[in-house]
């Protein structure tokens, strides 16, 4: 495929400095310049890790980079700024949702295929769950800076982290507990939505169980949907094999070289893992 | 500081562990960058098998404290899918190329050692003897005598420098190198990664990885590569290929003062891809202020 939604990356890690942090409820936006890096594509991710201290937190971890959508990007003077969104949910999360201006990042990216623009005459909807946010905020820009519509839709847990919609304009929010927005599943607002016109194609990233909820949902309405899956990698760029997709012919798929965006139809079911 | 590795020149000592780095996804997500700066002085291709295979079931990775916990299970493309389809892109790379092999027996690694003799692209061969006898169920390289035995029918088959990779989980990895040499391996590589459990965070008596067992790499484990690779360069006299948790400059040097002739790199290319360049340069560093007198 030569024409992917895929910018290369530098070889090798680069150190580069936070500029920004700021909390959005229970989430951490950090900001960083990128100098030497290119812009990347909307659905691509980097591998991140804190150039001090990756190590010694809970269980003498982090000891990998982890993965992160970008959450936005922008050229400037000073080069490219990027945003990415965390929740601190084990020792890679709280180190890094620690750091602030002053601290330095190792970046590695970006990598993967992002998403590819709504054919056929298709507009596109946004679905996104927690943190599953941030690629769709990068592609709403995109899309929105070309006059074409993109409607978003977004769940959360409760009212806590109902904030990250506002990374994104206009959102429609649910939330699982009722505490802010519609009272249940994102997925319930995909519904309506694709009710009301189901000529679209289905924007989603999100924790396994939503995405695969999209998936069957689209499937059932022949909608097509491309999903930005999420795994643990080990290095991000094809080596460890580790971030395997059972695909539905069969065989497996590295999401980090074929991914994170898949076309929903290849896959059976959204792994758990 | 440049390197002779059997009748190999290398640019450096720094090449890459078997698995740990695969050029032709790097090179779809870096582009030309990666064969321009390639980090290694030797590629040492991942464990082809005569059948393709598609690897063991997810969850693959576990992080451990300094470390890494894999099930990957090998997958490839077999024997034709490597001559046909990788082979042609590796040989664009500008290294020489070590290609690793596995057979449950000594028929299918004679297979595959013949094949890659035959091509010009392939430097030398590495024989990954981490695999269960079809027969007893025990890893070929975990037995001095089974492991003699396989080199004795494999070794005929090929006029390429032949290396044998070890594996850890052994009770003697002296006396297995020395059947390697014994049967006419022209060096030996260690240590693969060592047999490891990782259990599923919240569901008691579950392992998180697929297959259950992985293998652990990583920092934790460079001390007792150092033990091993101290062993084994002391009982034999061919050179030994040295790898386990080295991140840098100063880590590679400890592997060549222990007896290592070249050190491999794996699980800090995946936190760092260009991590062979960084550790190769650190290793000049330290070579220019000590007088080359490392090792």
């Amino acid at each position: 495929m030569t024409s992917e939604p895929r910018t290369l990356a530098p070889f090798g890690r680069r150190t580069v400095d936070v500029t920004e942090r700021r909390e959005l409820g229970a989430y951490v936006v950090l900001a960083v310049g990128d100098p030497d890096g290119p812009m990347p594509r909307a659905g691509q991710f980097y591998m991140l890790a804190a150039a001090e201290r990756w190590g010694g937190g809970s269980d003498e971890r982090p000891f990998l980079p982890r993965a992160f959508s970008v959450l936005r990007a922008r050229d400037g003077a000073g080069g490219v700024r990027l945003e990415f969104m965390l929740e601190a949910v084990g020792p890679g999360t709280e180190r890094l949702s620690e750091l602030g201006p002053k601290d330095r990042l190792h970046v590695t990216g970006p990598l993967g295929v992002g998403f590819a623009r709504p054919s056929g005459g298709r507009r596109a909807v946004l679905c996104g769950g927690g943190v599953g946010t941030a690629p769709l905020a990068i592609w709403q820009d995109e899309l929105l800076g070309r006059g074409e519509p993109a409607p978003a839709l977004l769940g959360f847990r409760d009212a806590a982290h109902a904030p990250g919609a506002e990374l994104l304009h206009n959102a429609r929010v649910a939330t699982d507990d009722g505490s802010h927005g519609h009272h249940g599943l994102v997925t319930d607002l995909l519904a309506e939505e694709l009710d009301a016109d189901p000529a679209a194609v289905v924007y989603a990233c999100g924790p396994p169980p939503m995405l695969e909820a999209v998936r069957a949902l689209c499937e059932a309405r022949d909608v097509p949907c491309q999903l930005a899956l999420e795994s643990g990698m080990a290095c991000g760029f094809g080596a460890c094999f580790g971030c395997v997709v059972p695909l539905r012919d069969g065989g497996y798929l590295r999401l980090c070289v074929d991914g994170p965006v898949l076309d929903g139809a290849r896959l059976a079911e959204v792994p758990a893992h | 500081m440049t390197v002779a590795f059997c009748g190999l020149r290398l640019a450096h000592p720094i090449v890459n562990g078997s698995g740990t780095f695969d050029a032709i996804a790097a090179r779809r997500a870096f582009g030309d960058g990666l064969v321009e700066q390639f980090p290694f002085a030797a590629f040492v291709s991942k464990t082809i098998t005569l059948e393709p295979r598609v690897g063991n079931p997810p969850p693959r990775l576990y992080e451990t404290p300094a470390g890494l916990i894999n099930s990957i299970g090998l997958p490839n493309k077999g024997l034709r899918g490597y001559l046909d389809t990788d082979l042609p892109e590796l040989a664009r790379l500008p290294v020489p190329l070590i290609t690793n092999v596995m057979g449950s027996t000594a028929e299918d690694l004679c297979t595959l050692v013949e094949a890659l003799d035959d091509r010009d692209e392939v430097d030398a061969l590495e024989l990954n003897v981490s695999c269960p006898n079809v027969r007893t169920g025990l890893d070929i390289g975990a037995d001095p005598v089974e492991l003699a035995a396989v080199l004795r029918e494999v070794r005929p088959r090929t006029g390429k420098p032949l290396i044998v990779k070890l594996t850890p989980n052994t009770a003697d990895v002296g006396a297995a190198a020395q059947a390697a040499e014994d049967a006419g391996a022209d060096a030996v590589s260690l240590i693969n990664t060592l047999r490891a459990y990782a259990p599923h965070p919240e569901r008691a008596g579950v392992p998180w990885l697929g297959n259950a067992t992985g293998g652990l790499s990583g920092p934790a484990i460079r001390a007792v590569a150092l033990a091993q690779v101290r062993e084994v360069a002391a009982r034999v006299a061919i050179p030994v290929v040295g790898m386990g948790g080295v991140q840098s400059g100063v880590h590679a040097a400890r592997m060549l003062e222990v007896g290592a002739t070249l050190v491999a790199v794996g699980t800090e290319s995946f936190r760092d891809p260009a991590a062979g360049t960084r550790i190769s340069r650190e290793l000049d560093d330290l070579f220019a202020k000590s007088g080359d007198n490392i090792g």
